[in-house]
């Protein structure tokens, strides 16, 4: 039998090597697995690549990885959220490296991951600094830059119900890269707030099917 | 700076205008966010949010809505009937894909060319952060950009050439400020509209690229409020 729940958030990130590169989900304060992160803090893993959107706030989550020096290199769009002290301070103090990607580029390297492609072009951030060192060609009649595939070892997302399948329904926008994500990674792993009975999710309406997620925990109110 | 000038809802209401009905719209985070606010509400605008909103809706009533809807700007709003959620990599595929008709951006600098530059000053110490800039600006059909004219210690932010770094290169179409609204096009910067009691030779004074003025230039007269 096809069972992907796991009993305790330990189980759901057992085995995260370091130096591993892992997927985290979430825009702004939304979407984040934030009790998936805070199992990785106890897990202990280091020398982390992370690949998030934002470089985490305050002190829980992404920035509590960042203030525990688990976090080696971060890939992400926008670390200069309000509240991004911690990635800040290591930054400033070049403690961790930083590869800044146009957030279009961010979510499209790890689609590319997850379909088996070479990488792409495109014209987002062509004619920028970010293009640096970067093939660019002419397409279409435009300058367009190639980008690589971004893989991830594993996947840290937050969905609102899982079956045992591990078919996945999202919460308002706090679905954001989960979907990507959860098909760019070696293993993928979900929290949810609830678990319902396989054939209870509406075919129609499943947005991540199962076969891109290995395993999920529940977290209430979460 | 004083003088003649538009205020910031002036400037607002005048982007507005150029918003027609039926239009997806994104709206980049800071001042374009006032656009929103003063578009007709004779006009059906369907606004996208970056984090993958169709039909976003203003902000909930305090002390309800869903933390985890939130805009691009991470500030909460509500879902229109007819909205949806999205999940990022199709959210992006709007926006580079140029499905988008009009983005209204914020901006440190444009070229006479219609160069962008709204990622990145020449600040020291502060770690860069690009976000959806420049996908936006690359896809979206129409790039409109709200931005004062020059900065705050007068230095002009309409330039033969950015000297910040580029967001993207041509890809601005006009550029709203609170003396002027001026289109980008092949033979240079024109200037359709400029502020009541402004002339030309001053407006000319605090742009560091060359104008050219359209025939039937229109006076923009500051509203009361």
């Amino acid at each position: 039998m096809i069972d992907k729940r796991v009993g305790s958030l330990p189980e759901a990130v057992a085995g995260i090597a370091d130096g591993a590169t892992v997927l985290v989900g979430g825009f702004g304060n939304s979407g984040i697995p934030v009790e998936l992160v805070h199992a990785l803090l106890d897990e202990g893993a280091r020398d982390l690549t992370l690949v998030t959107n934002n470089a985490g706030s305050g002190e829980t989550d992404v920035a509590a990885l960042i203030r525990e020096h688990r976090v080696r290199k971060i890939i992400c769009s926008y670390p200069r959220t309000s509240g991004s002290i911690w990635f800040e301070e290591r930054y400033r103090a070049g403690e961790i490296e930083l590869e800044l990607v146009p957030q279009g580029t961010l979510s499209e390297r790890m689609r590319a991951a997850g379909a088996g492609l070479g990488g792409f072009f495109t014209p987002a951030g062509a004619d920028s600094l970010l293009a640096e060192g970067k093939e660019v060609r002419i397409i279409d009649g435009r300058r367009q830059v190639f980008e690589e595939p971004l893989h991830g070892d594993v996947a840290l997302i937050k969905a609102r119900k899982a079956d045992r399948w591990g078919n996945l329904v999202y919460s308002t926008a706090a679905r954001n890269f989960g979907p990507t994500m959860a098909t760019a990674a070696t293993v993928t792993v979900v929290q949810v707030r609830e678990f319902v009975e396989l054939g209870d999710l509406d075919p129609e309406c499943i947005v991540t099917p199962g076969i891109f997620v290995d395993r999920v925990v529940r977290v209430e109110g979460s | 700076m004083s003088g003649p000038r538009l205020s910031l809802s002036d400037m607002a209401r005048r982007v507005a205008r150029d918003i027609p009905s039926g239009a997806y719209v994104n709206l980049g985070i800071g001042m374009p966010t006032l656009v929103g606010q003063v578009v007709s509400p004779d006009k059906e605008i369907v606004y996208h949010s970056e984090n993958g909103i169709l039909g976003m809706g203003p902000a909930p009533a305090p002390g309800e809505g869903d933390p985890e809807l939130i805009n691009a700007g991470k500030q909460p709003v509500t879902l229109l009937p007819g909205g949806s959620y999205f999940h990022h990599t199709d959210s992006f595929m709007m926006m580079r894909g140029g499905h988008i008709d009009v983005t209204v951006l914020g901006g440190f600098q444009v070229s006479a060319a219609g160069d962008l530059a709204n990622w990145a000053t020449d600040e020291v110490g502060h770690p860069p952060a690009v976000g959806g800039a420049m996908d936006l600006a690359v896809g979206a059909k129409r790039v409109l950009v709200l931005m004062t004219h020059t900065t705050k210690v007068g230095t002009p932010k309409i330039l033969p050439l950015c000297t910040y770094p580029l967001t993207a290169a041509g890809v601005v179409d006009r550029i709203f400020t609170e003396l002027a609204v001026i289109d980008v096009t092949p033979g240079g910067l024109v200037v359709r509209e400029l502020v009541a009691g402004l002339s030309r030779e001053e407006l000319q004074a605090r742009t560091g690229a060359r104008l050219t003025f359209a025939d039937d230039v229109v006076e923009l007269v500051p509203e009361a409020g």
